[in-house]
């Protein structure tokens, strides 16, 4: 269970410090290049600011930032390219996938990645996303599953747990009348074409930590061209949940996994990924 | 000089996209077009160019979206009920300005229809179709030579206006086999600094997008889109005239319907009735103006179309009451014979002599 202390110190560290401070400092963090410098829109203790920032991270270690085009859903993450300082491409609801297979297949040699949220990747988007993972796309799906539509305040999403009270289901979802919840990393990772297929999430250091290297090893995959990784994260919505950010950490440990474990879920066998020095380390399973 | 072939109008239509430099084509099995996609999946390999079928209409024109988004040239091509599905996207894509070639092979509809060729998409071609305020550049082919040529003209155009050009052919003129030559052709060069190809430190990032959510930014950006629609109303208007120079009557028609139109015209003035064709090439722009000085010339006008009426609202907006203008159509797939549409001419003809 996560405590206070495991809540990410994400917005009160001062990168502006005086030179001054230099000598006697040692810089221990420092937001990526790869940001723009703006403030975010999102909620306290929403997981988007985060997860772009260990997107943005990682496109600056690897240095692709001259290769790498984003493609931006329609959902809260929908003003992603407002801050992420790399090409990208703002898709249609549902339709990242097709537009990052535009985009990869003319310019197969580019890291290409899609954002998407649940309501977008699971529900309206479903059919464009195993279509692409099931051609193998070269491209990363990053699917942010926080089980509601956030933009849109808070109605039951594909990925909505039984039970559970949204603005559209408000006596909790009725399974029995709206299906169960989708497992979309399990689902996906049937499909011939998805390489690498894992669930994280960022609600405390450590899951912060796995899901960066999850990241990492992704972005580095698709020098092999050997088909998609799909990178699950489980998303804090403190807002549309009705939980302060540290409850919203805690739902995520005591009532999310049950429904979706984290964890990687196919894995590249060793031979297909010999070729790549470096991978950030080994997969956590 | 090129040679001529003899081609149906979409195997023209899609070689002529490889001669034009077309990067990527998504596309989706539909009648009565689906020789493009034959065709390209066929051809499209051996140029080293992109060729994939979608899992569906919605699929392609996205793929369509992200490849045009990253600077290169790519089309789709569809018929009536893919058409729609595109819709959305089409929207999208007027909206983030991208330039692209989009074509429908018009069938007879409403929903399902048939696969007989239809003009029943005019309004969707040319008012709107998707949602918001955009306009597309639309080019009506008449032959098979003319599939092939605004393949062509409909890169350069989108490209020049950054705007999604669409080629409204129909099921006949995409079936038919007539003589075509492709022309030699050289590509204008054009302005790809928008595109997403990767951020270098040199430049600051490209986004596409549509979203523009505080509305003052969102009607600048209407007003930037208004501005272009108004300059391609000014410098892209297309049409062709038959005979006109002694019109007293006149046939209002594009594509399909403008070829029986000639045929019923040859008639009409070997029985000494003095009319002309009038063939609109851009359905937009619409040639209004064009319309409005032959008004002053002749007694009437008929538009003959494969609908229960449509671009005839177009002609009466240019011809604004000067004389009367009628309709005749054939729906469903049927297409009118000359003699038929002669036949309601004179038919016309009379009713308004007597009035």
């Amino acid at each position: 269970m996560p405590t206070e202390e495991d809540i990410l110190p994400t917005t009160t560290l001062d990168v502006t410090a005086p030179a001054c401070h230099e000598e006697e400092y040692e810089m221990v963090y420092h937001k990526p290049s790869t940001m723009v410098d703006v403030s975010m829109h999102y909620c306290p203790g929403c997981a988007h600011s985060l997860v772009h920032k260990l997107i943005m991270e990682v496109v600056e270690e690897m240095n692709i930032q001259e290769k790498t085009i984003g493609v931006a859903p329609v959902g809260c993450s929908v003003f992603a390219y407002d801050y992420m300082d790399i090409d990208m491409q703002e898709a249609a609801h549902g339709r990242a996938c097709a537009v990052a297979t535009g985009i990869k297949r003319l310019m197969p040699d580019k890291y290409v990645f899609t954002y998407q949220g649940d309501g977008d990747l699971a529900a309206i988007g479903i059919g464009e996303t195993l279509h692409a993972i099931n051609r193998g796309e070269n491209i990363l799906i990053v699917f942010m599953n926080n089980a509601v539509y956030g933009m849109t305040s808070g109605q039951m999403a594909p990925t909505t747990l039984p039970g559970m009270h949204t603005t559209t289901s408000p006596d909790g979802r009725d399974v029995s009348y709206y299906g169960a919840p989708i497992k979309v990393a399990e689902l996906m990772s049937n499909l011939p074409g998805a390489f690498y297929v894992t669930r994280q999430a960022v609600n405390s250091a450590n899951a912060v930590r796995r899901t960066k290297k999850a990241l990492q090893n992704a972005f580095k995959y698709q020098q092999l061209h050997k088909g998609t990784c799909l990178v699950e994260i489980i998303g804090n919505c403190p807002s549309n949940w009705k939980m302060t950010p540290v409850e919203a950490s805690r739902f995520i440990d005591e009532e999310m996994v049950k429904t979706f474990p984290l964890g990687d879920i196919k894995l590249p066998n060793a031979a297909a990924i010999q070729s790549l020095t470096n991978l950030s380390s080994d997969h956590e399973r | 000089m090129a040679e001529y072939k003899l081609m149906k109008g979409n195997e023209a239509m899609a070689e002529a996209a490889i001669l034009a430099g077309c990067d990527a084509y998504f596309g989706y099995p539909i009648t009565p077009q689906s020789e493009v996609l034959e065709y390209l999946a066929r051809e499209m390999p051996k140029h080293n160019r992109i060729v994939m079928q979608a899992e569906s209409e919605v699929a392609s024109i996205n793929m369509v979206y992200g490849a045009a988004g990253a600077g290169f040239r790519a089309m789709t091509s569809s018929s009536s009920p893919g058409i729609s599905l595109m819709q959305e996207g089409i929207s999208y894509i007027a909206g983030a300005e991208l330039p692209c070639l989009i074509v429908n092979v018009n069938r007879a509809g409403p929903g399902l229809g048939t696969i007989q060729p239809g003009q029943g998409d005019y309004f969707q071609s040319v008012k709107g179709g998707g949602h918001g305020d955009y306009k597309m550049i639309v080019l009506a082919p008449a032959s098979v030579q003319e599939m092939a040529d605004f393949v062509y003209l409909g890169f350069d155009l989108a490209e020049k206006y950054r705007n999604p050009v669409l080629m409204l052919s129909d099921g006949a003129i995409g079936q038919m086999m007539e003589k075509v030559q492709f022309k030699p052709y050289t590509r204008p060069v054009a302005d790809h600094s928008w595109a997403t190809t990767g951020k270098p430190v040199t430049r600051g990032r490209n986004y596409i997008t549509s979203l523009f959510i505080q509305p003052e930014r969102m009607e600048e950006h209407n007003l930037k889109l208004e501005a272009k629609f108004k300059l391609i109303r000014e410098n892209e208007v297309r049409f062709e005239e038959i005979n006109t120079a002694d019109a007293a009557y006149l046939f209002v028609a594009y594509g399909l319907s403008a070829r029986i139109c000639q045929k019923a015209m040859d008639l009409a003035r070997e029985k000494g009735i003095k009319i002309g064709l009038f063939r609109p090439i851009t359905l937009y722009p619409y040639p209004y103006k064009r319309l409005e000085e032959l008004a002053s010339q002749v007694k009437m006008m008929l538009s003959v179309e494969l609908n229960s009426g449509q671009m005839v609202e177009d002609v009466r907006l240019g011809v604004n009451g000067k004389v009367p203008v009628e309709f005749y159509g054939r729906m469903g797939g049927m297409m009118p014979t000359p003699e038929e549409i002669l036949h309601h001419l004179e038919t016309l003809i009379q009713y308004h002599h007597a009035n």
